[in-house]
């Protein structure tokens, strides 16, 4: 298959690889697994306690090159972030930033899946409450990636 | 200087060697003629270059020419001889017995034989990927017409043992068949010896061109007899019509007859170098390989590198390695290679598979070079999994807490 440039430079040199220290309370961890799908997906948040801004943000990815590319791409765009702006995300946004093909899509909806874990289990750690479902559901405002 | 990308993918198609091509390279455009022209010297001279190339043939399995029919390679062979047969043994039964992990070209043309109502046994393999020559036996009933098993497996090179499996389907009186494509001019394959009654072979696998092949098909105890599939001129004792592809037969003979002059030595020097690839990457760790490792492909090994998957390990090398991998991750839900599930592989280490496949051309410096850039893909990528985070930290894969929405 052949991937957009920008697939290639992710998956060659993936930006924000690694890991948090889970149990931080300033830590969010979402770690996401679809039987029906191969790819495994962890991203990790690391919030400022005061205005819930993302301060860094990792992960680590198994699956094929463009889950991977997928996930450090969307860990970039996390970084800089408040939860509540995060939690908007839409899996097509990373879909159109890599150019990828329609058969790829489905590894974008498990990255938006474990965004959005990451983030409640933050605000869980830190006595907030899961994301309601109107936040999840708002419309992501055209995001620069 | 090592020329990149390597290539490794043998099973998949082979260069075609340059004795053969020089063979073959008079008969497009000097001696042109049809070989069916009975009338003047370019449909003879085409003729005796069809007659030597089947003798040639004939000779790599160790068959009489006149049993030689040439076809365009083994798919067009592998659905000649099965679909012929069941037509043309209708009044004996329906039944045909092949196994789970058959190229796509038995495989399917045994589901557009169960449309047309022939019933279908497939019989499960091994994790070495071989049948249970006991349930083979259990499955023959007297309805049974035709046992269908492949020679050598493409994905994982496992060798069947087809002389014990022919004697079981000649017990009940059934007609044996195996598709030798990956076998023929790789391993010494006798039909005689291993009681194969028709057998379908490619020039392409073989360091001939594409769009050639043959079906061998029995004349002599038992005389096997099947339904053309193609109407038209009555080529190839009417079982084959369509004028032949000369060029194409001509460098298929060559090849054959090249491959059974080297085919010892070949792959004693391909063995050495696949075990020195093989051994060098089970290095790595939670690394196995695939199927048989005794009977099987001196040139060919499939390993599974757990907690990467394959395609990104394929995305890793291929500017450089021209590899195949058990894993197609190309859909909403990506399917494994069904010979690696086959063989009772998990799902992830399906997908986390390569198939490795020397070839004649295939040096020591091609190996250590593929060597080092598998491995370091292999590193780099288990670097970001995050299985294998949990692995090196112990932890028990079998009880993972996944994040809930």
């Amino acid at each position: 298959m052949a991937y957009a440039e920008r697939v290639l430079d992710y998956y060659n040199n993936p930006r924000n690889a690694g890991t948090l220290d889970k149990s931080s309370p300033q830590v969010g961890t979402g770690f996401i697994h679809v039987p029906e799908y191969i790819e495994v997906v962890r991203i990790q948040i690391e919030v400022s306690p005061k205005r819930h801004v993302i301060m860094d943000a990792r992960f680590k990815t198994f699956g094929c090159g463009a889950a991977i590319a997928a996930t450090s791409i969307t860990t970039e765009w996390l970084k800089g972030k408040t939860i509540e702006e995060a939690a908007k995300l839409d899996h097509m946004n990373i879909v159109e930033a890599l150019s990828l093909p329609p058969a790829k899509i489905h590894c974008t909806i498990l990255i938006e899946d474990a965004v959005k874990a990451a983030i409640n289990d933050y605000r869980e750690k830190n006595g907030m409450g899961p994301l309601s479902e109107e936040e999840e559901l708002e419309e992501l405002e055209e995001e620069e990636y | 200087m090592l020329k990149l990308p390597v290539y490794l993918d043998y099973n998949a198609t082979t260069p075609c060697d340059q004795r053969v091509v020089e063979a073959m390279l008079p008969y497009f455009s000097e001696a042109f003629g049809n070989a069916s022209s009975r009338n003047h010297s370019f449909g003879w001279a085409a003729e005796a270059a069809v007659d030597l190339a089947r003798e040639q043939v004939a000779a790599l399995i160790g068959a009489d020419p006149k049993e030689i029919i040439f076809t365009s390679g083994a798919t067009e062979a592998d659905n000649l001889a099965m679909k012929g047969v069941f037509e043309m043994y209708a009044d004996k039964g329906n039944h045909i017995i092949t196994t789970e992990i058959e190229h796509k070209a038995v495989l399917d043309t045994c589901k557009h034989l169960e449309k047309l109502g022939a019933e279908i046994t497939y019989l499960k393999v091994n994790s070495d990927g071989f049948p249970d020559l006991k349930e083979l036996e259990a499955a023959i009933t007297s309805k049974t017409i035709l046992v269908s098993i492949m020679y050598a497996n493409n994905e994982i090179g496992v060798i069947n043992p087809i002389k014990e499996i022919s004697a079981v389907a000649k017990k009940h009186g059934v007609l044996m068949m195996s598709d030798i494509s990956q076998a023929a001019g790789k391993v010494p394959v006798d039909v005689n010896r291993d009681g194969i009654d028709l057998a379908a072979f490619s020039a392409h696998k073989l360091y001939g061109p594409k769009g050639v092949g043959a079906l061998y098909v029995r004349r002599k105890s038992p005389r096997v007899k099947i339904t053309a599939q193609m109407d038209g001129g009555g080529h190839e004792r009417g079982m084959r019509s369509g004028t032949l592809n000369v060029p194409g037969i001509v460098a298929f003979g060559k090849a054959c007859e090249i491959c059974q002059q080297e085919m010892e030595a070949e792959g004693q020097r391909l063995s050495v170098l696949r075990d020195k690839l093989e051994n060098a990457l089970l290095q790595l760790e939670e690394t196995v390989v695939n199927g048989s490792k005794t009977n099987r492909l001196p040139h060919a090994t499939n390993i599974s590198f757990r907690y990467v998957e394959g395609e990104a390990l394929m995305m890793g090398f291929n500017k450089h390695l021209a590899l195949s991998s058990g894993s197609a991750c190309t859909s909403a839900s990506p399917e494994p290679s069904y010979v690696l599930k086959g063989l009772g592989l998990t799902d992830d280490m399906a997908h986390s598979s390569i198939r490795f496949a020397l070839g004649r051309f295939t040096t020591e410096e091609e190996i250590d070079y593929a060597i080092q850039t598998v491995t370091e893909t292999v590193n780099k990528l288990r670097e970001i999994s995050p299985l294998w985070e949990m692995f090196k930290e112990g932890a028990d894969m079998s009880s993972i807490e996944w994040s809930r929405l």
